[in-house]
């Protein structure tokens, strides 16, 4: 099986979100970049794979140098090679499109990306490059087992989960759930060691197929203080509720 | 031309988030001078959605939709939203609705955007306001496609009725086998117990809860308020509560009206992920504890005294009220 995994390269969720530019760039002054959290549990979820059914695992990224970084770590955590597609990831449909031919030229049987990424939050790029291909697609997926051609799948749903079955090739949108928090690899010295030498290929873009552009960044309005209500005044709280906020 | 909203619905009901997206169509189609249709799947009594503005209703009824397949309703939004010839397609931001807008937005070519907390900023050109960086701060984005999708963020923009003389009519889109890859193959589902993407109230509670013993204050609290429960990432990672209840910036997202948090300090995460909630309460022994910065009320206080008081309060105060 080869499975192609999809890596976002994004501030660390404790990042500090500020904009330069007028307000027309992301601040990455200070920021720490890591592998988008969505995809490290699928990337983990595929050296399962690769450690328990023989999968060959093929890390991709479509951004700047800068992120070759957060591919040495997918390598180092057990990836077998990477590739970084060298273009600015401008919008979601790009990205998808860029993907969907790394995919087609690969000739790939399971693509897992993260079901969104915590910088734009999009959450479009898996269902689009399924749609691109023609492929199965099952998004927020929390689990998955393949047996040959075949693969079960569960996807959270609205108030609990859903089962399903479909046949590979298959993309998915993955989340916490395909493996657990604890699950996740830190690397090693020797996956270090390793990492340096395995392949990571560059790729020229094709086409421009941008449909949107994020003109401008706004931060949330400063909040006012909190209304401390006393321990032994819970009737207040339940009034200011009630009359002020209104919403019990 | 008109504007096309996907109206979901469960048990034979259309749900509130569709009244939400019709009340924006409504406002946005009165503003370049056009109509709202909806489509629905499989639900018979759509009258609900005059009352919000709905000009027209296409019924599709195929018994071969009866589960949802992301693919195949993607492709019945896409067919309608072609024989409407709209430019605008809306979809809510439910777990169903967030798997078939990309697949929708590839079969119309159009730029999606989604987490769409406003109005548009312009119409031309077509300026959306979103949620960014897991909401800590909003992206003016442009779509430049003749047609657009975009996913409204839950509760954003809240119910307005504007009552509408409605038209039904039913439309049988072609569907093909492809559309069908994916099986169900068995859902499991919470039922009598109301979910976090639903919930107008959410109570949840971390690790001053001190064991999953203590969890019966917490969820009686949920019952008196009718709310869903919830928990921070610590609490489902040492498995005191199942995963589905975790929320923050890498679990569920929360956009509820009332966000009550019980000894949850308030992680940078965390409060990503719930910042959305209109109005949020903590309950936490700490006054320096973070989450006091983004709340608006807050007590100081052991929630193991604070919450059992509160509970046996509002149990009076719903009394009162009834």
């Amino acid at each position: 099986m080869k499975i192609l995994v999809c890596i976002s390269h994004v501030p660390d969720t404790t990042s500090k979100i500020n904009f330069v530019n007028g307000d027309s760039e992301f601040d990455t002054n200070g920021v720490q970049f890591v592998i988008n959290p969505n995809d490290e549990f699928g990337l983990t979820r595929a050296i399962w794979f690769k450690e328990q059914q023989g999968a060959n695992v093929t890390v991709v990224n479509v951004g700047g140098a800068d992120a070759e970084a957060t591919l040495r770590k997918a390598l180092a955590i057990g990836a077998d090679e990477a590739i970084r597609i060298n273009a600015n990831p401008t919008d979601g449909m790009f990205v998808a499109k860029q993907l969907a031919d790394v995919v087609k030229n690969g000739g790939f049987d399971l693509v897992i990306a993260g079901k969104e990424s915590l910088d734009y939050n999009g959450g479009m790029v898996p269902g689009m490059m399924a749609a691109m291909l023609g492929f199965n697609f099952v998004n927020a997926c929390v689990g998955i087992d393949v047996n040959g051609n075949d693969a079960k799948v569960t996807r959270e749903i609205d108030g609990g989960k859903e089962i399903v079955s479909a046949s590979l090739p298959l993309i998915i949108g993955g989340q916490k759930g395909l493996v657990e928090e604890k699950d996740l690899r830190i690397p090693n010295m020797r996956g270090i060691m390793m990492a340096r030498t395995k392949a990571l290929t560059l790729v020229e873009p094709t086409g421009d197929a941008s449909a949107t552009k994020a003109v401008k960044f706004e931060k949330p309005a400063a909040k006012s203080a909190v209304k401390l209500v006393s321990a032994d005044n819970l009737d207040e709280l339940i009034s200011l509720l009630h009359n002020e906020a209104k919403v019990i | 031309m008109s504007i096309l909203i996907y109206a979901e619905s469960a048990e034979g009901k259309i749900k509130k988030v569709a009244f939400e997206l019709a009340s924006y169509a409504k406002k946005v189609a009165a503003s370049m001078g056009t109509t709202v249709t909806a489509v629905t799947i499989n639900n018979s009594d759509n009258s609900a959605l005059a009352a919000y503005g709905v000009d027209k209703v296409l019924n599709v009824s195929n018994d071969k939709l009866n589960n949802f397949s992301a693919k195949a309703y993607a492709d019945v939004i896409a067919q309608a939203a072609k024989k409407e010839g709209t430019q605008i397609v809306l979809v809510s931001s439910s777990t169903d609705s967030l798997y078939l807008a990309p697949l929708v937005a590839v079969a119309l070519e159009a730029g999606y955007a989604s987490n769409v907390v406003a109005l548009p900023e312009s119409t031309s050109p077509f300026q959306v306001k979103r949620t960014a960086f897991s909401n800590k701060a909003f992206n003016i984005t442009e779509i430049s496609t003749p047609v657009k999708v975009l996913g409204i963020a839950k509760n954003s923009f809240g119910l307005v009725e504007n009552a509408a003389a409605m038209t039904e009519e039913s439309f049988a889109p072609s569907l093909n086998d492809a559309d069908f890859g994916i099986k169900v193959e068995n859902v499991e589902k919470v039922t009598g117990k109301v979910t976090i993407a639903d919930a107008e109230i959410v109570v949840s509670a971390g690790r001053g809860m001190k064991g999953p013993e203590n969890w019966g204050m917490i969820e009686e609290l949920a019952s008196v308020l009718g709310a869903a429960t919830a928990c921070s990432k610590p609490v489902s990672d040492i498995g005191w509560r199942p995963h589905s209840e975790h929320v923050g910036q890498t679990g569920k997202p929360v956009a509820s009206n009332l966000y009550i948090a019980v000894g949850i300090s308030g992680a940078i995460q965390h409060i990503a992920g719930i910042n959305s909630s209109k109005v949020k309460v903590v309950i936490n022994t700490d006054p320096e504890a973070p989450f006091f910065k983004v709340a608006d009320y807050g007590v100081v206080g052991d929630a193991f005294t604070v919450v059992p008081q509160l509970i046996e309060k509002l149990k009076a105060f719903k009394a009162s009220n009834s």
